[in-house]
């Protein structure tokens, strides 16, 4: 055939480009990047991409697979050469590949694409074997080789998973020809001498081999081994390390502990000793509830309530820190992955309906000259985090509906990011059972060498060479995948026999590691490695065994069912694999290649890691230096007009809509009330969602988290956070009554007694809001090492200290049920003429018994229908709710707040207060201090008895909320 | 016709992620909506004899990888174009949401009649980020089946690439002309081209397109997320009067095909 007269070549590169500037947005955008590095003369970005095709093609398949797949005639040109590495700019460029080995899903479609074209249109002719992409960007205006390696290094390119080629000003990087494979590996047995190590050794070893276990712990397993008389192989090193990390056992968090100190909400000393702090606080408060709603609490991969008759809905909230901190849009999309997969393995599945996220990060403008080495800046992760939580969250089909950013400067180094997930469940889909015999069947992508270590890599500190070190634990996400693994799960779950298995985890820290070893806890289990599909060749089996690759779930599943799973996954374009069986003798056994590389008992597994007795201490005012952040402070003598703006415009107050608006929080047709309401995009408090089509029944998901309290008292901190959780579920709608909670724990290291007294605190604080709220815990996480040190040279350069820790920090997530979503409220302004009300009953001050009668009375009032808006009181105090509700509907409001009406400073933050909106009658009826009404005129005048009287336009007021985020922070 | 005999296929892919609010929908507007998967379709075409109306939900088919919808549609014009092409020439209609009005323009099905393939695309917004806001949407032609003309309608977006542009200003003359222009983003001032009324920069302020028959139709914005009053961002401030205005999109089907 004349088409094939041409030479077949097995390397090509086809290069697509914006056909006019105006179209190319992402050169835009990276072009504002590249201004906020301070490479303010650069010009312009020219963004193109770039396929690699590599198979027997001739010109004319090349140029058909770019016409017909990669290029949009309307909006785009291409150009096409022969071999990889031919490039003719005109600018200084740099290119962005992958590096080998890490996942590339845009590369994996294109190839499935491409194949099935040729076959349609080429026939056997023309085979595609292998794509690989690229971005590159012609840099206008660059002065030199620096610019264009900074570019590169700081905006375009994270080196964890992409390298670089830069061309020009002389420097000309070659391009590969051919794909670099991944390193590979030769297989052998490895035994780590250990039997015979002294102290020290062990030590060192466990740093070394990134094991990250204490001494004791190390001790513990020279022990179990001595007696078994032989040495430990590798992976049954790592399969302990993952499964007694911090991240997956929360030893400190169950550890017995002796505390003296301050007592917990009253005055004096106290001595408590707990045999399991997590037992005794959060366990106790859900034991002492005894909600017969709460169906399934601190067992599964999430927690599950009662919704209605039919089905139950499950909540889950994880942190993912570390890795966001070196790779922060991997990691946030990993973080919402794993959570997302929580959900879909909590009991024998529930259907993900909504997400939340809350980011805590240092300040978007801090001095970029001042960052220590290997920390991106704030503003970087900030936008990465909202990068990762989108395009997986949005890709997923899942509503992201809640959340919170949260800034200060001891986050530089360490952000925390939290992923939220609920999900819905039928009632008899709650509980799983193995059963000895099962298959073990891994389902979705594969597995490669991203992500090994995450688990004990999380149980670390960061310190400045971490990037480098665990570059290996940053996971790749590929939301797709996880969608289709969740469409078949589902079809599986509620197949027309039956449920096809007895029971499903995701692989999540630790990888089959994990997800076997907990699955198998009370059976045993039998697990092949070569039958696990590899993304590609040369992994060694510890790294197939313990890699954190994501879009993985394991199912135990009878053998006469798994002709019928495999189909339904099959159907679904998910591959499903059997890989071994469980078994009823307690072993864990892992073979590679005839050869037996693990053998553990489970008992050693799961019940070996020795508990120890820790010393806490806390006495209040202990940290000396420490300053409560917030702008409550009575001394500030600025004008109130300013005091207000300025109020507004702190980041931790300031508009959120930059974030919001990325995400779809819309999707599924649930949401109800959405993060931003009324006519002018206010702040709702929380987001509600309709779980069923069918019912106007109902959920409000909101969030508590008051890390600056912690500077003063963790105990007091805690509460706080309980207080606003529930505060926010309220204002919305929620009935107190059938509210769970959830606790996410996120603390520096715990090595001495005083931080281990602050976690001490924060779990009682906790727990006494809980039973005195009448919240019960239903499932909680906790991430501790969140701290950083770098070199003394480092600190002196950058002014900070060598150590630095986060403020100890509790996420406190609720869930509450609405009976009716026409009752639900949104914290907008309604009606010119309606009156102001204000309900306060400070818990710090009035106990929690007296704060909890508060709260029950608004959210009667609520349900009731006598409240048009109601918001919860918060950061910036009175002044600033007024202001929001009068923002967020374009009305205004003049109020006159007497000290008897409300005691603190209208700027002073304040737990168990809210502002209401109520008609005239109604309100006198409350019996709640009336403070003011609702104007038709976009002005806020508010009078009080200590300060100048504030005036100022809600357009002003809408402007100061709204500017310091509007783009990401970026100035 | 019945009511009840309004056959919907409602396709879903590897990503499509809207199926269960537009399955709701249809069924809300009376309608017997199907839920399958494009490979069983691929499988046996001739399963579309059986129903009237095909729709493509919203989603990030294939993960939107090379463009948004670009695979899914290259896999359309390989293997269902042609049954697409016999079903509405047999008076059937194709709706695309978001995604699907992605697929139904990259594959040439719309705007069609004169306007051929490859002069129309959509593509990334100006703000080249994904969006989410309400937006206000004018209807822009009389003979869309899927549309009441003279009305507004009120829905989200939720895109990264909806900004609709052309291969020359003839094309939209065209477009204009033709009809093709079935809905509009239009601010209250009745602007056309102001952000963030028209949310992604879109050429005349297309935020959909039908074909000459005005059975094929395709629009960025959501009509499958305001089925209910209590979508509508401003629910807690308003007394509704009439059905949702994204049902109205529905149930205009259901009127126009029952008859």
């Amino acid at each position: 055939m004349s088409r094939h007269s041409v030479q077949a070549t097995h390397r090509w590169h086809v290069r697509v480009r914006p056909r006019t500037a105006q179209l190319d947005g992402h050169g835009r955008d990276v072009l504002t990047e590249v201004h906020q590095i301070g490479l303010g003369h650069i010009e312009g970005i020219r963004s193109s991409r770039i396929y690699f095709l590599a198979g027997s093609l001739g010109e004319p398949d090349v140029r058909l697979i770019a016409e017909e797949l990669l290029t949009d005639p309307v909006a785009e040109k291409y150009e096409c050469s022969p071999g990889f590495s031919q490039r003719n700019d005109l600018e200084p460029a740099v290119e962005v590949h992958t590096l080998p080995g890490v996942m590339n899903p845009v590369a994996m479609s294109t190839l499935e694409a491409a194949q099935r074209l040729l076959k349609a249109r080429v026939g056997k002719q023309a085979t595609i074997e292998d794509v690989q992409t690229a971005r590159r960007y012609e840099i206008v205006g660059a002065r030199n080789c620096a610019d264009l390696e900074q570019i590169a290094a700081k905006t375009l390119a994270n080196e964890c998973i992409e390298t670089w080629y830069v061309d020009g000003f002389g420097r000309s990087d070659q391009i590969p020809d051919s794909f670099p494979a991944p390193p590979s590996r030769p297989f052998r047995v490895r035994h780590i001498p250990i039997c015979n190590l002294g102290d020290d050794d062990l030590v060192r070893l466990s740093r070394e081999a990134h094991l990250f276990l204490s001494l004791t712990e190390m001790e513990a397993i020279r022990e179990h081994f001595g007696q078994l008389g032989r040495e430990p192989t590798d992976l049954e090193l790592e399969t302990l390390a993952q499964t007694w990390s911090e991240h997956c056992v929360h030893k400190t968090l169950k550890s017995a502990i002796d505390y003296s100190g301050d007592d917990f909400g009253r005055t004096g000393h106290v001595k408590v000793h707990f045999d399991n702090l997590l037992k005794e606080t959060i366990v106790a408060a859900t034991t002492k509830l005894n909600r017969d709603w709460c169906l399934s609490v601190f067992v599964d991969n999430a927690g599950v309530i009662a919704f209605d008759g039919e089905y139950g809905l499950a909540f889950k909230v994880e942190t993912h820190n570390h890795p966001s901190a070196i790779e922060p849009y991997g990691g946030a999309a990993t973080g919402v992955g794993g959570c997302i997969r929580d959900i879909m393995g909590c009991g024998l599945g529930a259907k993900p309906i909504a997400s939340t996220d809350v980011f805590c990060l240092g300040p978007p403008d801090f001095d970029a000259t001042r960052l220590p080495k290997d920390v991106l800046h704030p503003r970087r992760i900030l936008k990465g985090v909202v990068g990762g939580v989108r395009d997986y969250g949005n890709r997923m089909g899942i509503p992201t509906v809640n959340g919170a950013i949260y800034f200060d400067e001891r986050y530089l180094a360490n952000p925390l990011v939290f992923c939220g997930c609920v999900g819905l469940i039928p009632g008899d889909r709650i509980h799983k059972q193995p059963r000895p015999g099962d298959r073990i069947v891994v389902a979705g992508g594969r597995t490669g060498r991203d992500g090994i270590h995450g688990a004990t890599f999380s149980s670390a500190e960061l310190t400045e060479t971490h990037a480098e070190e665990f570059s290996h634990a940053v996971q790749i996400g590929h939301a797709i995948e996880e969608k289709k693994l969740l469409d078949a799960l589902l079809l599986a779950r509620d197949h027309p026999g039956g449920c096809l298995y007895s029971a499903v985890t995701d692989c999540g820290a630790g990888g089959l590691s994990s997800a076997v070893g907990e699955m198998g806890a009370m059976l045993g289990a039998m697990v092949d490695l070569d039958d696990v599909p590899l993304k590609y060749s040369g992994l060694r089996y510890d790294e197939i065994w313990i890699s954190e690759a994501q879009e993985r779930m394991v199912f135990a599943v009878l053998p006469e069912r798994l002709e019928a799973l495999l189909a339904v996954f099959a159907d679904e374009e998910v591959e499903a694999t059997v890989i071994g069986t469980f078994t009823d003798d307690r072993i864990l056994r892992v073979r590679y290649q005839g050869e037996t590389v693990g053998e553990l008992d489970m008992k050693f597994l799961h019940e070996g890691v020795p508990r120890v007795t820790l010393t806490a201490r806390w006495t209040t005012g202990q940290n000396e230096g420490s300053r409560p952040a917030g702008c409550g402070d009575q001394n500030d003598d600025a004008a109130p007009n300013n005091r207000l703006l300025r109020a507004l415009g702190e980041l931790n107050t300031a508009s959120k809509e930059w974030v919001i608006r990325q995400y779809d929080h819309e999707v599924q047709g649930r949401s109800v009330i959405k993060p931003l309401v009324g006519t002018g995009f206010g702040p709702s408090d929380a987001a509600v969602l309709r779980p069923r089509y069918d019912g106007q029944k109902a959920v409000a998901v909101g969030c508590g988290l008051c890390p600056e309290l912690s500077d003063i008292d963790p105990y007091r901190m805690a509460v706080a956070a309980v207080d606003e959780a529930l505060r926010n579920v309220i204002c919305v709608g929620a009935n107190p009554e059938h509210t769970a909670i959830l606790d996410n724990f996120c603390w520096p290291k715990v090595d001495t007694a005083e931080s281990l007294g602050a976690l001490v605190r924060a779990c009682r604080g906790a727990s006494d809001a809980a039973v005195a709220y009448g919240l019960p815990f239903i499932s909680g996480k906790d991430s501790l090492n969140n701290e950083f040190s770098m070199s003394a040279d480092e600190a002196k350069r950058t002014g900070l200290p060598e150590q630095i820790a986060i403020p100890y920090t509790l996420l406190i997530s609720a869930l509450g049920v609405i009976e009716d979503v026409r009752q639900c409220v949104s914290m907008d302004l309604k009606e010119p003429g309606n009156c102001l009300v204000v309900a306060s009953a400070p818990v710090d001050r009035v106990g929690l018994d007296k704060a909890c009668a508060m709260h029950r009375r608004v959210s009667e009032l609520i349900r009731a229908g006598k409240v048009r808006a109601a918001h919860d009181v918060s950061d910036g105090g009175l002044a600033v709710a007024i202001a929001e509700m009068c923002v967020a509907s374009n009305l205004g409001a003049t109020v006159n707040v007497s000290s008897e009406a409300y005691g603190d400073s209208i700027f002073a933050p304040s737990a168990t207060t809210y502002v209401l909106e109520m008609t005239m009658a109604v309100a006198e009826a409350s019996g709640l201090p009336v403070i003011g009404r609702v104007e038709a005129g976009p002005h806020v005048r508010i009078k009080s008895d200590r300060l100048e009287p504030i005036d100022l336009p809600v357009a002003e007021l809408a402007e100061a909320w709204r500017a310091p985020l509007a783009q990401g922070g970026g100035r | 016709m019945s009511v009840a005999d309004v056959r919907v296929l409602v396709l879903r892919a590897a990503g499509i992620n809207c199926d269960e609010e537009v399955m709701h929908c249809w069924q809300l507007a009376g309608a017997k909506p199907t839920l399958m998967h494009v490979n069983r379709l691929a499988e046996n075409p001739s399963i579309l004899d059986r129903y009237t109306i095909v729709t493509i939900p919203g989603g990030f088919s294939y993960g939107d990888d090379i463009a948004a919808g670009q695979i899914l549609a290259q896999r359309i014009l390989l293997e269902l174009e042609e049954p697409f092409r016999r079903l509405v020439d047999r008076g059937g209609g194709l709706l695309g949401i978001c995604n699907g009005f992605q697929i139904l323009v990259k594959t040439g099905l719309l705007p069609g009649g004169d306007v051929g393939r490859n002069q129309v695309t959509v593509t990334y917004n100006d703000s080249a980020k994904f969006e989410a806001r309400w937006v206000r949407l004018e209807v822009g032609t009389e003979h869309c089946v899927f549309l009441t003309p003279g009305t507004c309608l009120e829905l989200p977006i939720e895109h990264a690439e909806g900004k609709v542009v052309t291969a020359s200003d003839t094309v939209v003359k065209q477009l204009k002309e033709n009809g093709h222009i079935a809905v509009c983003y239009v601010d209250t001032e009745g602007r056309y081209d102001c952000y963030p009324a028209n949310p992604n920069g879109s050429i005349a302020g297309i935020a959909g397109l039908c074909d000459p028959t005005g059975r094929i139709f395709g629009l960025m914005p959501h009509p499958d997320r305001h089925f209910d009053h209590t979508h509508h961002p401003c629910w807690t401030r308003r007394r509704p009067t009439g059905p949702p205005d994204g049902l109205t999109v529905f149930q205009n089907a259901v009127t126009y095909w029952s008859h």
